[in-house]
């Protein structure tokens, strides 16, 4: 593996990366459990559409809730069963709050609906886009974006460079190293389709350079393509995407603009793979891979069936089912404290770690920042942390914004090295929504302000209209006398002159 | 439910830092007794002590944790460099009185730790450079020189009370720096190589002192190995003041002294690698620090050669420590993605 034609970003961290724990058994098919709780929002964008009720049965792969609009994706019954109810549960969300999902019974039989594989090579690009839309496929390395819109391209957008995140930079995961070592084949197929739909010329695979064995076996899969395997160094956050297509292509994104805007798109391995076996064999987005870590007694990799109780992950890897315990979802730089251990396994989950204290010491005392800058040479955007500290600190919420608060991608480098153990990243948040909450109340004192002073131009307009129609009819008034003046006048003339004649003829 | 990632943290604590910062003093310290006996270890003794109770007492005061505020080792950094920037036969009082200023005016004033506008140490040797001009111009010279020799325990009755000895025997063994020396000199219109024939002058600097100055180097790049330190601070100091000597030393050089002199004399290692590296009282910016230190090296040549005293260090430090926010601000770094 050999590092070339890289481009470096200012800093980055590279923590332990604890990644062997977690491979050295081969990913595992979870059983199905006794009971499956399927969030309608497991997605970024609208809620998905219920199509059943309470009592249905239904098959595998079967539609349960339909995409809303095209930034949606649907839900598929995981496995044939009963729809239980739908009711407000707790998810996998740093929020900690309810949502709505349905509750499938599984009948343990496992019957797949009649699976409908796509032609793909005979499709063009519109109809398969159009059938991806079905699918249910979302961004499996955590953003979960829906798949089939990342697909779509207008008019004055052309895509020259597909992007293929295998970077997988978070220590403790494995989920993608796995999926790249049992599965490169599929990977590298869901590429070329993802490429083709897109018209891409170019289709760049970036992989850490700690993951050999997934490298050979990508490396395998690609050979009679044109599909290129990058190595990037293994420092974190290089699987951030812009991070990436700078190590990869030397692109710096610029701000406000999305990579698309350059003519690049970004998928995970694991997205591309379930794109490949959506067409392929007919199989929605029903499971992912999941990597359960930590403390467990047999860290490893399960192929595990969306709505599956977090629980029964941790059982089958012994973990403690202490509702004491900690787990946490994701990797440690950017993961969050699991609200519960009865949560769902969601789109997103692609790593639950059961904390200890020996694996994440609580936290040392702080003291104060010594401006060592040690977190402005490890921040991957080039910010200044410790001016973002100070102002995010001092609630100097407008300075915070103009040193590109909003630039910060929330990676975790800067509090990972500050020797004032500085919760860094949390000082980041707290600005960052309070500065959205300000602009959100200003827009509406704004809106407010825009209304009442239409009101108020509204009322002044009524009343001036008012008092010209008032002046309009005194002044129809004063005309209507003046004509009837005007009448008895000519009347009176009129009479004179018929005197007159009359007197003339008498005359 | 409060999301508190990163979970993980890998980074030495200030403690740490500080410790490496004292430990990187020990070679130029080591040096310092060689030269000149245990003087100045006595008063890294009395600023030692001093500090801590000082830094206890306020932070009683404030309300604050006693132990984390005297363990960050702070307190200690700052001691050690005043001591070791005072003449090391200066009566007892005057390191107390000098690191009690350094620590009520120069940190505790503005807040403590991290919130020092200037440099603590750099605060209390302005202000007995100020206050007590003599004394603290009064150097003692190299051991071996002494026509009488005096051993490590004449050096302490001489700092705890300096009447011992008659005021003959001070001041054979006391004299001006070698940068004050040819200061002096120079108005009585004598040509630079013949000032420094005087025996205080060594190879490249003075003698004793330029040993000194080679142990902060070495301590130095100690800090630059482990991290400690950013390598602009001491590069464009030491770099600026090179270049500056380099052309006046040109220009003239029977007034003028080599390069080589300013960068191994009075306090300039120091300065390069212990007193303008306090991250708190320094820029943070990359670009910032090269401005900060060069500015400071362009001000110290400036003092030493037209100013009014023999080393400039301490001054040049405290102004460019005022212009630190405004320096930051004008040298912020291109942010990923922006123009």
């Amino acid at each position: 593996m050999q590092l070339k034609n890289i481009f470096k970003f200012n800093g980055g961290v590279h923590p332990d990366e604890n990644k062997i724990i977690s491979t050295r058994l081969p990913i595992a098919k979870l059983a199905i459990p006794k009971k499956l709780v399927l969030p309608l929002r497991q997605h970024v964008g609208h809620v998905a559409k219920v199509k059943v009720k309470p009592g249905d049965q239904v098959l595998k792969g079967q539609i349960i809730a339909e995409a809303d609009g095209n930034i949606s994706a649907a839900i598929h019954a995981p496995t044939s069963g009963k729809i239980l109810k739908i009711s407000e549960e707790v998810l996998p969300h740093p929020s900690g709050l309810p949502d709505f999902c349905i509750i499938i019974e599984p009948d343990f039989k496992d019957t797949w609906i009649e699976k409908k594989p796509i032609a793909w090579k005979k499709l063009d690009k519109t109809q398969l886009i159009e059938a991806l839309s079905q699918s249910g496929i979302v961004g499996l390395g955590g953003a979960v974006f829906p798949s089939h819109m990342k697909l779509k391209t207008n008019q004055n957008q052309t895509i020259n460079t597909l992007v293929i995140n295998a970077a997988e930079c978070e220590p403790f995961i494995t989920c993608d190293d796995m999926l790249m070592r049992e599965r490169a084949d599929e990977i590298i197929q869901g590429s070329l389709i993802a490429q083709t739909i897109l018209g891409a010329e170019k289709c760049v695979v970036g992989i850490e350079d700690n993951k050999i064995e997934a490298y050979e076996a990508l490396k395998k899969a690609a050979q009679k393509t044109l599909v290129e395997i990058k190595v990037v160094p293994t420092l974190y956050p290089s699987g951030d995407a812009k991070r990436l297509i700078f190590l990869l292509m030397g692109i710096e994104v610029p701000k406000e603009k999305r990579s698309v805007d350059l003519g690049i798109q970004v998928f995970n391995v694991a997205t591309v793979a379930a794109i490949y076996r959506y067409l392929e064999f007919g199989e929605p987005s029903i499971s992912r891979i999941v990597t359960i870590t930590g403390a467990v007694k047999t860290p490893q990799n399960y192929e595990v069936l969306f709505g599956t109780p977090l629980s029964e992950l941790i059982k089958t890897a012994g973990g403690s089912l202490n509702k004491q315990k900690k787990f946490i979802m994701g990797g440690p730089m950017m993961g969050f404290d699991l609200p519960s251990i009865d949560v769902p396994v969601t789109k997103a989950m692609n790593c639950v770690i059961e904390s200890s204290p020996e694996l994440f010491p609580a936290p040392k005392p702080v003291m104060p920042c010594i401006r060592c800058a040690r977190c402005a040479d490890a921040c991957p955007v080039n910010l200044q942390p410790q001016e973002l500290y100070w102002f995010s600190k001092s609630s100097q919420l407008e300075k915070a914004r103009e040193y590109n608060l909003f630039d910060c991608i929330e990676c975790g480098c800067c509090t990972y090295v500050c020797p004032s153990n500085i919760p860094l990243v949390q000082f980041y948040r707290y600005a960052k929504s309070e500065i959205i909450a300000q602009d959100k109340s200003k827009e509406a004192a704004n809106t407010a302000r825009e209304r009442n002073e239409f009101r108020l131009a509204r009322i002044e307009r009524e009343k001036k209209e008012r008092a010209e129609r008032h002046a309009q009819k005194a002044l129809g008034a004063q005309d209507k006398h003046a004509e009837e003046e005007k009448k008895s006048t000519i009347a009176a003339a009129m009479e004179r002159v018929k005197q007159n004649q009359q007197e003339n003829i008498k005359n | 439910m409060e999301n508190r990632s990163p979970y993980i943290v890998n980074a030495p604590s200030v403690s740490i830092i500080m410790l490496k910062v004292l430990l990187a003093l020990i070679p130029g310290i080591a040096l310092y007794v060689l030269v000149f006996g245990l003087g100045v270890i006595i008063n890294i003794l009395l600023a030692s002590l001093t500090v801590i109770l000082t830094e206890s007492v306020i932070l009683a005061l404030r309300k604050l944790p006693i132990k984390p505020f005297i363990l960050d080792g702070s307190g200690l950094v700052t001691a050690w460099l005043l001591a070791l920037s005072i003449p090391s036969i200066a009566p007892w009082w005057i390191i107390v009185l000098g690191t009690l200023l350094c620590i009520i005016f120069g940190k505790h004033l503005y807040g403590g730790l991290g919130y020092n506008l200037f440099n603590p140490a750099m605060v209390g040797y302005a202000i007995l450079l100020i206050s007590f001009p003599s004394i603290m111009t009064h150097w003692q010279i190299p051991t071996n020189l002494m026509t009488n020799h005096i051993n490590w325990l004449d050096q302490i009755s001489i700092i705890f009370n300096s009447n011992v000895f008659p005021k003959e025997t001070l001041d054979a063994m006391s004299s001006a720096t070698p940068l004050d020396y040819i200061k002096t000199q120079l108005t009585l219109h004598q040509p630079l190589n013949m000032i420094q024939q005087d025996k205080i002058f060594g190879f490249i600097g003075g003698r004793g002192l330029e040993l000194i100055n080679l142990g902060y180097l070495a301590g130095g790049l100690y800090l630059l190995k482990e991290k400690i330190i950013s390598w602009h601070l001491p590069v464009a100091f030491l770099s600026t003041l090179f270049l500056t000597a380099l052309i006046f030393h040109i220009a003239a050089p029977d007034t003028y002294a080599s390069p080589l002199f300013h960068i191994m004399s009075g306090g300039s290692m120091l300065c390069a690698f212990f007193i303008i590296t306090d991250p708190v009282s320094a820029p943070t910016t990359p670009k910032g620090k090269i401005y900060f230190a060069a500015g400071i090296a362009l001000l110290v040549f400036i003092i030493r050669i037209f100013g009014g005293y023999p080393e400039g260090i301490a001054f040049a430090v405290l102004l460019f420590n005022i212009c630190v926010p405004l320096i930051d601000s004008l040298t912020q770094p291109r942010v990923f993605g922006h123009k």
